[in-house]
């Protein structure tokens, strides 16, 4: 067992950055995401990494992109109207495959909106934010250990995947305190990038492996040079307006993640096997529908949770597997109705589906889902 | 021709170039290329970092690390390889809207971080790539198809806006003054620090056909008969240097620079983590 401390998300957000091997931070100051930059302004250069605070969001993600390729795994974070900012360089991430995590401690939205409050909304934006409709990976922890293990989880996903990945924490996450036994490092397993085995002369920096449709990458610096570019581009990385070059290209960014989805299946369940009613939440939202659960068992009513840790891809599978064996979903939400629409999408009719939404950004208590289960058991 | 030793910086496989007949920018790529070839560079050493608009294209051509990223960011991504790798020689070619108006809060702070990039600025006073619409450097009175009825704002000084955000080597050329842009790209390429070489380029596509300057030789005419040394401005009255181009050096001076400064504070951190233990 490793150390036991009593941290806020956010700190465990920033130190599972740096077991993880992130040693490139450029961001820009948010509520409620600040502590991640401040804390991570202190730690880095201890071990010999990089912090930058850049001139804007925009900038930040920038950065964090050109020190990925330059060979460091590198990340930023940030909440609601920052996130937006991002999205242009989050979508010059997917093109180019260029590994980065971002982390987005949501805040209520939209524009400013409550800056120290929390809401959901951007569960969506993680997904669909930026131009395209290309996919990308998104985690969400419960818990503050949660935020230390999924920062290593979005790492090294981003590093297998060559993929950006977000943390879609919360405000509640990220400034609650809780204790944290904090793994030791050899309980760690890191994932690197594949790097190219062939000479610099030979090296085409998109060619993709033909198992799992990713690339090894070079690092600029390293002898290898190469075209890296926003444009849709051939496997020499330059510009290309053939119709067959652009859709292999576009294609093979969707299906890298198809062949890899063993690997980007990850739920938690809990008191399913007899359940009735099912509650489906994610984020800070899991936690107050673990304690309605256990209460609501103890009234007799049968119920269960299935949160969602991967929440893009979605996971559709063992979402509507389960939705065959019960009668009712729930899914609690502080947000406009987000998650329902893709739940009811993933059960395919097969159970009824019961939105639950609060948006005066105080968080869904244990009682309101109660009272839900009650009206729709 | 170029010379023999230079065509090795060219990425031959991807022409014909892009630019259009009588444009600048390839007069400009080649006094860049030049100035690696005889400053003896290796291109593997070499990174090049572009944003959006026609001159970005130009990050595609030379063959070294190359980055031809999102409009505007070009400083910003550069920053960030500059720290991750700062052994590479990192430069980062932008146009004129690219690098003042979308762009223009990466330039101050990268600027006034003096971190070590050369920033170089193909500007021909307009966008052309998009169709010829006014950028912020677009003279006052011009007109751009966003601009049927003249140009109504001022014009940007890309040179004072840097030299005020704190460069460390300013200086403007124009694609008609070779020797000289060669020449202010050298020393800008071996300052340390954040250097900044504002290139005036030409379209007579864009912005030639709109403003009477319909072919290639009465632009290169225009940047001829108007452009004044700076020795000369100097003597110049304000009303005189209306419409001038003031080409040659307005900084060059030594400050530390931004990585080292960063590889100081990494030890003073190792240091005070060590005493905390």
């Amino acid at each position: 067992m490793g150390k036991v401390a009593f941290w806020q998300g956010n700190r465990a957000i920033a130190m599972g950055a740096i077991a993880a091997g992130i040693r490139f931070y450029a961001g820009y100051p948010i509520t409620p995401s600040s502590e991640i930059a401040e804390i991570l302004s202190g730690e880095l250069p201890k071990v010999g990494g990089i912090f930058i605070q850049m001139e804007d969001e925009i900038g930040s993600m920038a950065a964090a992109v050109g020190a990925s390729l330059a060979g460091l795994k590198s990340m930023t974070a940030t909440s609601g109207p920052g996130f937006s900012l991002k999205q242009e360089n989050i979508g010059f991430a997917i093109m180019a495959e260029v590994p980065v995590v971002i982390v987005d401690v949501q805040r209520g939205g939209p524009s400013t909106g409550t800056p120290t409050k929390p809401l959901q909304g951007d569960f969506m934006q993680a997904r669909w934010g930026t131009h395209g409709g290309f996919p990308l990976i998104v985690l969400s922890p419960s818990t503050v250990r949660e935020c230390y293990d999924l920062t290593i989880e979005a790492t090294n996903l981003a590093e297998r995947f060559r993929s950006p990945v977000i943390i879609l924490s919360d405000e509640v996450i990220g400034h609650m305190r809780e204790r944290i036994e904090i793994p030791d490092d050899s309980e760690i397993n890191l994932i690197e990038r594949k790097r190219p085995t062939v000479s610099p002369e030979n090296y085409l920096p998109y060619r993709a492996d033909p198992e799992d449709d990713i690339p090894p990458m070079a690092a600029y610096g390293d002898g290898y040079r190469f075209h890296v570019t926003g444009l849709v581009h051939d496997e020499l990385g330059l510009p290309t307006n053939d119709p067959k070059e652009i859709e292999a290209l576009n294609l093979r960014l969707i299906r890298k993640f198809e062949k890899g989805k063993d690997l980007l299946a990850k739920y938690s369940t809990f008191a399913v096997d007899d359940a009735q009613v099912l509650v489906v939440a994610f984020g800070c939202v899991a936690r107050s529908a673990m304690g309605a659960i256990r209460e609501a068992r103890k009234m007799g009513y049968k119920v269960g949770l299935f949160r969602p840790i991967i929440l893009w891809p979605f996971p559709d599978e063992p979402l509507m597997r389960m939705a065959s064996n019960v009668k009712t979903v729930i899914v609690p939400e502080m947000n406009p109705g987000l998650m329902v629409r893709e739940v009811e999408r993933a059960v395919r009719g097969k159970c009824e589906v019961h939105s639950l939404i609060r948006l005066d950004t105080e968080i869904i208590t244990p009682s309101q889902i109660i009272e839900k289960i009650r009206e729709v058991a | 021709m170029p010379r023999e030793s230079v065509m090795r910086f060219l990425r031959l496989g991807l022409f014909p170039h892009i630019f259009c007949a009588g444009c600048g920018h390839g007069i400009a790529l080649h006094a860049i290329i030049r100035a690696f070839d005889s400053l003896g560079y290796d291109p593997k050493d070499i990174m090049v970092v572009s944003g959006i608009g026609c001159s970005s294209r130009i990050s595609g051509y030379i063959n070294a690390n190359t980055l031809h990223t999102t409009h505007g960011r070009a400083l910003a991504f550069a920053t960030g390889v500059k720290l991750a790798k700062p052994s590479l020689k990192v430069v980062a070619v932008m146009g004129d809207g690219d690098c003042a108006a979308i762009g223009g809060n990466h330039f101050i702070h990268a600027a006034r971080r003096n971190i070590d990039i050369t920033a170089i600025v193909l500007n021909n006073y307009i966008y052309g790539m998009t169709g010829g619409q006014a950028s912020p450097t677009t003279p006052h009175g011009a007109k751009g198809s966003t601009a049927p009825y003249g140009f109504i704002e001022r014009q940007f000084d890309l040179c004072n806006l840097a030299g005020a955000a704190g460069a460390v080597y300013v200086a403007r050329a124009t694609v008609f003054h070779i020797p000289q842009m060669e020449k202010f790209v050298k020393k800008a390429l071996e300052k340390k620090g954040f250097s900044f070489v504002e290139i005036v380029s030409i379209c007579p596509t864009q912005f030639g056909r709109r403003n009477r300057l319909r072919s290639p030789v009465d632009m290169m005419n225009w940047l001829k008969d108007n452009s004044v040394p700076v020795s000369k401005a100097k003597e110049m009255s304000q009303e005189d240097l209306e419409g001038k181009i003031v080409i040659g050096e307005f900084i060059d001076k030594e400050m530390i620079e931004y990585t080292e400064l960063y590889r100081e504070l990494c030890k003073a951190a190792l240091r005070e983590g060590a005493s905390e233990c």
